[in-house]
């Protein structure tokens, strides 16, 4: 009987803290396949029910009979982390994944958007999913099922919505435009001052109110869970749970490259200095190794995806191999994949992973475009802007309670689907109860309208 | 941490993998949210009925299936209009200008968004039984149950009713007979276990029942003036209205009529291909009618319906001996509909239209409604159905005008 891949966790960790890496407990559970789907598309181990995600896993079970994907991990930063393993894997599998959590352990302990997103929400996530999760089944147990599905059909299809900048914690704005300070300013207004006081003095009496919201409000969940008039507290409390888990869905998102590539660059260093692991052991996670980090699949000679386990993986061996271990914990901490990426990939390493940007031709085959590393990195990085979705904030709303939602095309560089973008808008008027109308551009670059049909709520 | 030798390892492992097992295989919200998403896709296809059947051979045939290719729900979210030469980013042997075909490209995307944001996913093939499919469509327009006349039949059939003393052996009641036995030695403890005197038989008689043979003829108007759509949707309309007279029949006859200036019977596969010339004599279809009726059912035992389907012209010099023909219909069938289907601008008044009101108000059961497109099917189908139970329930009182 080979021994568990627990057996090795104590010596594996002892060998990361020689190495330097600094992380919270990690309580690791071995969990059946099925576990494992579900955690991937919920992205939590324990989260709110909704139809969509039974969509998803319904795709992620064919992928995987069809063989296209499989899991071997998941992690959840926290204090303590916990990390579920396949308990279908081998013991040099989960060797291999025990090294490569300590790895994701370290990142997100330590990388400055998990820090600031650990501590402006808090360190036991899995614990509040849990809550929302189950303040949610109680909803449903008061308002009915449908109800709550249509509050959720809302808030989870602007997950994505939420402003990093303002943070997870906010106050309403002030409700009345600040006193224009009289007598300051220029020199006619100090001088007119002079002439009666009194009346200078007035204005600041007269309260004015504040436009709705004072500036583009990005953070739409908030915005709609704050400020629409009609709304029951237990919808704007589903609307608060979504926005709490994309704060921490975030810095996931944003070190994807990164952390992957740093986990996997760990398992493979730990496990290659771990002579405590059998020979054949080590051979089997070093071939897992290889299948993991592969940049093109085993019967491909081009891939039209790149795979960010190779790429952050070739990437941090570079850093390291130049600057040491020291350096490479600096960039880990204070980086995301965008400055990791403009600032490390360099046009050696390019040519060395065979990298080459394409472009899909109308109705025509996809042709390999000029070598350019400047247009490479924006082109990998191209999905990765606000939090890979359009950027659509709130722009006024109107005397009569009607929502504007205003689409920035310039720097998207073209309009919203407007098939789609009305059934978000539909979502949304159910919780709004007022109009909604949403603001961007045509195919030919010309303003375009879309309104919410109102009997569709 | 206390040292763990393998040994325990091993079975705490396998303990507790079994006891995690079980309680993870309880609970699969995977499982419960795809079965969410299976109810939302019925209730998407539920809204479309009309349009699913408007396609299929499906009328004389209530077993039968329908297959109902759905996607994959989507959760809406903004997206931008796609680009017309979309950019990325690959890896492998390339060199700038190579052209790759579609037989290079790898099949996964790269990066997804946090939801996961991919598109489309395999397509549902979704089965649904044609009876369910009338179900759902008769629980939603709260469409009555037709009643079958009582009384003008002469079918009867042998009901159990009642006992009696003597009977054929395979009819004894034990428990009744029991029953005598125990009163009858109540009385008196001596006598014997049973004589015959305890015995019951159950007794049939012969009632009249309801009728319920019922025959539909479908007359429909083939002449150069209908189009293809036209019949199509007249197609839609007659298929719903067998499937809500085969809900109430067990036996159902359907009689396919075309017409043009004159009048064939045809089966059901060649009826909707018909496409005749020239132009329309209402009274020739009527005729056939009134001729397959008399020679094939019995009216006393049968309920026949009529359902005509026509874009309403007909001939003027037809109008008087149109009218006759109907009444004379009408007077045998259970009810008498007609449907106009108005593809262009129209009035409501035309030659036809005048016909079937005109016997409306005479107090025999007929309605007539309009269709444009296949929208409307449905609504056509409430408005007889509803129209039917309405004058079959005022039985002999003068109904209503149509609307």
């Amino acid at each position: 009987m080979s021994p568990d891949w627990r057996g090795h966790l104590p010596r594996l960790e002892e060998l990361a803290r020689g190495f330097g890496l600094d992380w919270f407990p990690v309580v690791f559970e071995a969990v059946p396949d099925s576990f494992m789907t579900e955690i991937a598309v919920y992205g939590l181990p324990v989260r709110m029910p909704h139809w969509s995600f039974g969509a998803r896993y319904i795709y992620q079970l064919l992928q995987r009979h069809m063989g296209y994907s499989r899991l071997f991990e998941v992690v959840f930063p926290g204090n303590p982390g916990r990390a579920y393993l396949a308990s279908s894997n081998g013991v040099a599998d989960n060797t291999l994944v025990a090294a490569h959590v300590l790895g994701h352990a370290d990142f997100s302990k330590n990388n400055l958007l998990f820090r600031r997103s650990q501590q402006q929400g808090s360190e036991h996530i899995i614990e509040h999913a849990a809550a929302h999760a189950r303040q949610i089944e109680r909803d449903i147990e008061a308002h009915g099922f449908k109800a709550v599905e249509k509050v959720l059909d809302a808030a989870l299809s602007l997950e994505q919505y939420i402003d990093l900048d303002r943070g997870l914690r906010r106050d309403p704005y002030p409700e009345y435009v600040a006193a224009p300070q009289a007598g300051t300013g220029d020199e006619f207004r100090s001088r007119f001052a002079t002439l009666d006081p009194a009346a200078a003095a007035a204005p600041s009496l007269r309260r004015q109110r504040a436009p709705l919201p004072p500036h583009p409000e990005k953070d739409l969940l908030w915005f709609i869970a704050t400020y629409a008039a009609d709304m029951e507290d237990w919808e704007r409390d589903i609307f608060l749970a979504v926005r709490a888990e994309s704060f921490y869905f975030h810095p996931v998102f944003a070190t994807q490259v990164m952390n992957e590539g740093w986990a996997s660059y760990w398992h493979a260093r730990l496990l290659r200095e771990a002579d405590f692991i059998a020979q054949d052991v080590y051979l089997d996670a070093i071939k897992c190794h290889s299948d993991v980090v592969r940049p093109v699949a085993a019967e491909e000679q081009i891939a039209l995806a790149v795979n960010p386990y190779h790429l952050g993986f070739t990437l941090w061996e570079a850093i390291i191999q130049e600057g040491g271990i020291d350096a490479a914990r600096r960039v880990m901490r204070e980086d995301d994949d965008f400055s990791f990426l403009r600032n490390h990939l360099t046009r050696e390493l390019m040519s060395e992973m065979n990298l080459f940007r394409y472009k899909k031709q109308a109705n025509g085959p996809i042709k390999v475009l000029a070598e350019d590393i400047d247009e490479l990195r924006e082109s990998l990085l191209q999905g990765k802007y606000n939090f890979g979705a359009p950027r659509v904030a709130v722009a006024e709303v109107r005397k009569d309670g009607t929502l504007v939602l205003e689409h920035d095309s310039t720097i998207d560089k073209r309009g919203l689907d407007t098939d789609s973008a009305n059934k978000v808008l539909e979502y949304v008027i159910h919780v709004w109860r007022r109009p909604v109308v949403l603001r961007t551009v045509d195919g030919a670059s010309k303003p375009v309208e879309v309104v919410a049909n109102s009997a569709a709520a | 941490m206390t040292p763990i030798t393998p040994q325990d390892t091993d079975d705490t492992a396998r303990g507790n993998s079994n006891a995690v097992n079980g309680w993870y295989d309880l609970f699969s919200r995977g499982a419960r949210d795809w079965l969410r998403h299976s109810e939302k896709i019925r209730e998407a296809v539920h809204q479309h009925l009309p349009q699913i059947v408007t396609g299929s051979d499906i009328i004389n045939d209530g077993t039968r299936k329908v297959r109902v290719p759905v996607r994959m729900l989507e959760h809406y979210r903004f997206k931008l209009r796609p680009d017309s030469e979309p950019e990325g980013v690959g890896q492998g042997t390339a060199k700038p200008g190579d052209l790759l075909g579609p037989g290079n490209a790898g099949s996964k995307q790269g990066g997804k968004g946090p939801g996961g944001t991919e598109k489309g996913g395999p397509e549902l093939l979704l089965e649904f039984k044609i009876d369910d499919i009338i179900d759902w469509m008769w629980e939603e327009l709260r469409l009555p149950n037709l009643k079958p006349r009582i009384g003008k039949s002469d079918e009867a059939e042998w009901k159990r009713e009642g006992w009696d003393r003597r009977g054929a052996r395979s009819r004894l009641d034990r428990r009744r007979s029991v029953k005598e036995s125990v009163k009858r030695r109540a009385q008196s403890s001596s006598s014997p276990a049973f004589i015959d005197e305890d015995l019951r038989f159950r007794q049939l008689t012969r009632r009249p029942q309801p009728a319920v043979r019922a025959a539909v003829f479908f007359l429909l108007d083939v002449s150069a003036s209908m189009t293809d759509a036209d019949r199509q949707l007249a197609k839609s309309f007659f298929f719903w209205v067998a499937a809500g007279l085969r809900r109430q029949y067990r036996a159902l006859d359907i009689v396919f009529v075309a017409h043009t200036t004159e009048a064939w019977e045809f089966n059901e596969s060649d009826f909707f291909k018909v496409a005749g010339s020239g132009g329309t004599v209402t009274s020739a279809g009527l005729n056939k009618v009134q001729e397959i009726m008399e020679a094939r059912f019995n009216p006393a035992g049968t309920n026949v319906y009529l359902f005509y389907a026509s874009d309403g012209d007909n001939a003027v010099d037809d109008r008087d001996a149109a009218r006759a023909a109907l009444e004379n219909v009408a007077r045998q069938t259970q009810y008498a509909g007609y449907i106009e289907i108005t593809s262009g601008l129209r009035s409501g008044s035309s030659e036809i239209s005048q016909i079937f009101d005109a016997v409306g108000a005479s107090g025999l059961a007929s309605s007539r409604c309009s269709i444009k497109d296949s929208n409307d099917v449905a609504g056509a189908v409430r408005h007889f159905f509803t129209h039917e139970a309405r004058t079959a329930e005022e039985s002999g009182a003068a109904p209503e005008s149509p609307p």
